[in-house]
């Protein structure tokens, strides 16, 4: 074992570099991964990232503040809403501008319906990467769920342009508390069938138990937020610690694991769901009428100055930096992407396990390359 | 037997909010710019007391938010101080932004956002670098978290970062020209293919 170890001390005894993607079906987007293996061993991983670079943060100076919030969407993909709402929180703090009470809970309730649809899609392709089919089609059955309530609400499955400065786009339709009351209890039944499906299978538990371990200070060091910090045991939710938005009227609990292997990080999500449902809940029992979206002026000029933001994405957490010159467009946006800082502790995560290993590690911080990249 | 352990229930751990995490503020709605609440004065209050003595460095506030501003040349003993020391214990850097203000002044504004995890309050710390020659020393050594944040910074707006020399490109590809960050990169001009 001694002497193993030693090797892989000795960049000579590498014998071999193995490549990964750009493109591959298990690296979540145009990622790529150089792996340098002793034996089956990983000695050094070396991160590419880069390929979905669109230039985002810049374009946003080139518009209106209004029109900044459909190239949130495009940021991570699978959770436009909880994008657009740390836009549009940072420019209503700018333009010191009251969200009325009704688009505050219609957001909440929302975004949290988002998070849920985007921690179904991580357990379906978690699933996936571990060699298991079946869960995706539970995972996608439930996420098509969120999404056809999404589509009633605001016109389009993803990319939804909803949420707006001062509110949102308009009011939700008639039967949407009934809607929302059915779909938490599909959800319920969907997460609970989910959780007996691979949770506990033992297979899974063999693959992800003890892999890619990394501790609550180092994640914490490398800027690792959201499921993948509290898998590691530190408490740290940005809607309890630093809230925003109405979330401290609700009552709800932050799941925390132990390890910080690649199981917590799955199963965090998981006890998450849960009680995003708790919330969304509450939220619908006091949902009261009224206007949805405050008076905003066509086109928003804010003060000159600037406003960091932080919120919590299903990723982690997702800071947004605007600087104002007071003109209709902004002078500097500046997007602090979760998955980009998890993304960094993959090498951490993934130093001393072996190859077979690489893909469930790399599926556990579950990365968008939309925001990794912007 | 290893899997056993794992069945059982109780492994995990749900911790509810307390008082301690968060206080139930009695304001209407939360976006509205709030004065600073307790934890951010006491911090204003203690950065006040522990970097008097340095004429370089300038506390004030804005919006919600504490800013330090730093030379260049302090930039590295005050970040080390302000993990370190127990009253601040800033031990997660949220973000590094780059400001290109070269037009009117010249210079770069380096912004960087700290977030304390034990105490739940936050800094942003400004540092204005002279846009003919931006070099500011590398944070890299005190938070890992700014591994890829200042190779991006350097990638699109040509910050060089002192003890970090060769950064390989990470967004944009090698052989890449020009920094598309700064104002004066043709952005909308600029054609590729």
């Amino acid at each position: 074992m001694q002497v193993h170890q030693q090797a892989s001390e000795h960049s000579d005894a590498i014998d071999l570099m193995i490549n990964m993607g750009p493109q591959h079906p298990s690296t979540h987007g145009v990622f790529r991964l150089v792996i340098w293996v002793d034996g089956e061993r990983i000695v050094k991983v070396e991160p590419h990232i880069g390929y979905l670079h669109r230039g985002s943060e810049k374009i946003c100076e080139s518009e209106q503040y209004n029109q900044i919030v459909t190239l949130f969407d495009r940021l991570d993909y699978v959770g436009n809403l909880n994008n657009e709402l740390a836009f549009c929180l940072a420019v209503e703090k700018l333009t010191e501008t009251v969200v009325p009470e009704r688009a505050e809970y219609i957001r909440v309730i929302l975004c949290e319906l988002n998070r849920i649809a985007s921690h179904m899609l991580f357990y379906g392709v978690y699933g996936l990467d571990a060699g298991a089919t079946t869960p995706m089609l539970y995972g996608f059955r439930e996420r098509e769920r969120v999404q056809e309530l999404f589509e009633s609400v605001t016109g389009a499955r993803m990319m939804h342009n909803y949420i707006r400065i001062g509110g949102v786009k308009e009011d939700v339709p008639a039967d949407f508390e009934k809607n929302v009351r059915k779909l938490l209890g599909d959800l319920k039944k969907g997460v609970e069938e989910c959780d007996s499906l691979l949770s506990q299978n033992e297979m899974f538990l063999a693959r992800t138990k003890g892999v890619g371990i990394i501790s609550g200070d180092d994640a914490l060091d490398y800027g690792v937020t959201g499921p993948a910090l509290r898998a590691s045991g530190v408490v740290e939710d940005v809607r309890v610690t630093d809230p925003y938005s109405i979330y401290e009227r609700f009552d709800f609990g932050i799941p925390v694991g132990s390890m910080g292997d690649c199981w917590d990080r799955y199963f965090v999500r998981v006890e998450e769901m849960r009680e995003s449902i708790k919330i969304i809940e509450q939220a619908l029992a006091e949902l009261p009428k009224g206007e949805i979206s405050a008076k905003v002026r066509r086109i928003v000029r804010p003060p000159a100055g600037d406003v960091f933001i932080r919120t919590e994405s299903p990723r982690g957490d997702l800071g947004v930096y605007i600087v104002s010159d007071g003109s209709d467009k902004p002078y500097r946006v500046k997007v602090r992407p979760p998955s980009f800082a998890n993304l960094q502790a993959l090498e951490s995560m993934l130093k001393d396990t072996y190859i077979a290993d690489a893909v469930l590690v790399l599926g556990s911080i579950d990365i968008i390359m939309g925001e990794v990249d912007r | 037997m290893m899997l056993n352990d794992h069945l059982m229930k109780g492994h995990y751990t749900i911790t509810t909010r307390n008082n301690n995490i968060s206080s139930k503020s009695e304001t209407q709605s939360s976006s509205v710019a709030k004065p600073l609440d307790q934890k951010e004065s006491e911090l204003l209050k203690n950065l006040k007391l522990a970097f008097a003595e340095f004429s370089e460095t300038e506390v004030s506030v804005s919006l919600d938010m504490v800013v330090l501003r730093v030379e260049p040349g302090r930039l590295l003993d005050i970040c080390e101080s302000l993990k370190s020391n127990p009253k601040f214990s800033f031990n997660y850097l949220s973000c590094i932004t780059v400001v290109d203000y070269e037009e009117q002044e010249e210079i770069f504004e380096m912004v960087y956002h700290l977030v304390s995890i034990d105490y739940h309050h936050k800094l942003a710390m400004k540092v204005s670098l002279p846009s003919n020659s931006p070099v500011v020393p590398s944070i890299f050594k005190i938070w890992k978290s700014a591994d890829w944040f200042e190779r991006e910074a350097h990638d699109l707006f040509g910050i060089q970062f002192e003890g970090r020399e060769n950064l390989p490109p990470l967004l944009l590809y090698e052989g890449f020209e020009g920094y598309p960050g700064r104002k004066s990169f043709p952005f909308h001009e600029y054609e590729e293919w």
